[in-house]
């Protein structure tokens, strides 16, 4: 993007002038009290035994709670669980987004109405999607259950969140459900993004239908779907508000994953705990995170 | 041959939309039908896909039960208000900066706005609890500005620049040479041109603040609770009161609907110029 202006640049923008300085400092001086002091406290905290329900006995304790971390079982299970979440949860985030990208790429009535009421879950609130989904899934009054009997495909109701085999499965449809739409826009604007011609040729070659997706739409928005998705992790690792408002973690820990494991810890007043873990977290995201800023800053600078 | 054509058509369009729409839809139409039951039949033992008899109670009950819905639309109207204008403020400022002057540091800066989108929310929640209890912030609306700066200001800053860099710089240019001075050549050419971006990263942005569950739970009590936190205390001791929370969810989702509406393609352009160029 910055690059379109560089000719244009003039002088007046390379004098050297304090102007720039001043108008990032607002933003800058916000920014570094939210992020990056905490940040650092959260490192600090993480080597300190910092209990507040124990506020008499807070002191520095090296790496105890990093060892701590690691022989916690519910640590490694959680673990375990954010990266089941993150792949079923993206990848088919991802399949039906782009399904319904080609579906939204058709010439067909009412086309921009239909799109804008299909990105409605990507503005709802994850407490409102947690609820929702719980009601859908309710063992007694659940319109799932309902469904599912007159269709004659159960005898007895489910009690989906209540059940440590269906639990995880019915919380991972529900981010699904929130991140179909993010993914169908991204990829919806990087298919108006391909030119006509591309199709236009492979016609006259005769080719069809799925050559024509994997050799020419596929390999055209390849970045758009790889930086979408690398957004897309990290934002689903980070969701706390779903899972937590459909089961807070249970039954039995079956759906808590990493972040709301984290959250359940800082619930409870157990901050050095729960910011070695948060460290961690950070650490393993910015194998995600790092490619990221590369692809989007290499771009945009 | 023609209806031949049709058919193909509906069974690769319209059938699978169909049914994507359906499964998209279907939660918010749950929600809708199940506020406007009346209690009995909501618990009863047969499950209606269109009420019987139309009833409005649980929204009357809602706005009149203990729960305090409207003081919670009330917190959440402020911190929402509050974080819009403070981040748009500050980012549009920074945006500027990124965006028309070339100066040392810039990138290191940008890079830093950037990055701070990435950190895990509960690796930022839980320092910020305690830095608000130690500053006595703690369940006040401030508490809740600062803590949706960290996302809403780095988001604001990145999504300006895309949109300044796409103005061209002969505008400016032309002021400058009637003799504005920068400043002056800002507000009166650029804000203006400015503004439904603006207005669509302010839709943003308020819509961020007021859907915030996770810092909110933590750093509000029962008097400045925001509507997400008073949503989830409908889950009691008693079980789920669906009735309620299903009338809470509509009247939650009704302002940001709209707001969204008006804001979306200029917002949607914003968002995918990023990713899709390049």
């Amino acid at each position: 993007m910055g690059a379109v202006q560089t000719k244009g640049d003039l002088e007046m923008v390379k004098k050297k002038t304090i102007w720039p300085y001043l108008l990032v400092a607002p933003a800058l001086l916000i920014i570094l009290c939210v992020v990056f002091v905490p940040v650092v406290n959260a490192i600090l905290m993480s080597f300190q035994s910092y209990d507040l329900r124990r506020p008499n006995d807070i002191q520095f304790i090296g790496l105890q709670n990093y060892i701590n971390v690691f022989q916690d079982s519910l640590f490694w299970k959680a673990l375990a669980r954010t990266i089941l979440w993150v792949v079923f949860g993206v990848g088919f985030q991802f399949l039906f987004g782009f399904i319904m990208a080609l579906l939204l790429n058709k010439k067909f009535f009412a086309r921009g109405a239909i799109r804008a009421v299909s990105l409605i879950p990507w503005v709802t609130p994850g407490v409102l999607i947690g609820l929702m989904w719980r009601w859908i899934y309710d063992g007694n009054n659940g319109v799932l259950n309902d469904i599912l009997l007159r269709l004659h495909l159960i005898d007895t109701k489910i009690p989906f969140l209540a059940q440590i085999n269906t639990a995880f499965p019915s919380v991972i449809v529900a981010i699904i459900w929130q991140g179909i739409p993010f993914f169908a826009l991204m990829i919806l604007a990087g298919l108006q993004g391909i030119p006509a011609e591309l199709y236009e040729a492979a016609d006259i070659d005769g080719a069809c239908a799925s050559q024509k997706l994997f050799s020419i739409t596929i390999p055209s928005i390849k970045n758009t779907i790889y930086i979408t998705a690398l957004l897309r992790i990290i934002w689903v690792a980070n969701s706390v508000d779903v899972i937590f408002n459909m089961t807070e973690g249970g039954p039995a820990y079956s759906t808590q994953t990493l972040s709301v494991y984290i959250f359940n810890k800082g619930n409870a007043l157990d901050l050095g705990y729960a910011s070695s873990m948060a460290i961690i977290m950070a650490l393993l995201l910015s194998i995600v995170a790092i490619p990221y800023l590369v692809s989007t800053f290499k771009k945009e600078v | 041959m023609k209806q031949k054509f049709e058919f193909k058509k509906v069974a690769s369009l319209y059938i699978p939309l169909l049914l994507l729409l359906v499964f998209i839809l279907f939660p918010f139409y749950w929600t809708f039908v199940t506020s406007i039951k009346s209690e009995s039949e909501l618990y009863g033992m047969v499950v209606t896909y269109w009420p019987k008899s139309l009833s409005l109670e649980s929204y009357r009950k809602l706005f009149t039960t203990t729960v305090n819905f409207v003081d919670a639309m009330k917190n959440s109207l402020i911190v929402a208000f509050i974080t819009t204008i403070v981040s748009l403020a500050t980012s549009t400022a920074a945006a500027y900066a990124f965006s028309r002057y070339r100066f040392a540091g810039r990138k290191v800066l940008m890079c830093m706005f950037l990055s701070n989108n990435m950190f895990p929310t509960v690796l930022l929640l839980i320092p910020l609890y305690s830095i608000m209890r130690k500053m006595g912030l703690l369940y006040s609306p401030w508490a809740l500005v600062l803590a949706y700066t960290t996302f809403t200001i780095p988001f604001s800053v990145w999504l300006l620049n895309g949109f300044l860099n796409d103005l061209p710089i002969t505008l400016e240019e032309a002021a400058l040479v009637d003799g504005c001075n920068r400043g002056s050549a800002f507000f009166r050419i650029i804000l203006p041109i400015l503004s439904p971006c603006l207005v669509a990263t302010g839709v943003y942005i308020f819509m961020t603040s007021w859907n915030e569950y996770t810092f909110a739970v933590m750093f509000t009590n029962t008097s400045t609770r925001t509507i997400p936190v008073a949503l989830k205390s409908l889950i009691g001791q008693l079980g789920v009161q669906w009735d309620l929370l299903t009338a809470g969810g509509i009247v939650t989702i009704i302002p940001v609907c709209i707001m969204f509406f008006f804001a979306q393609k200029r917002l949607v352009e914003g968002l995918t110029a990023g990713a899709v160029k390049g």
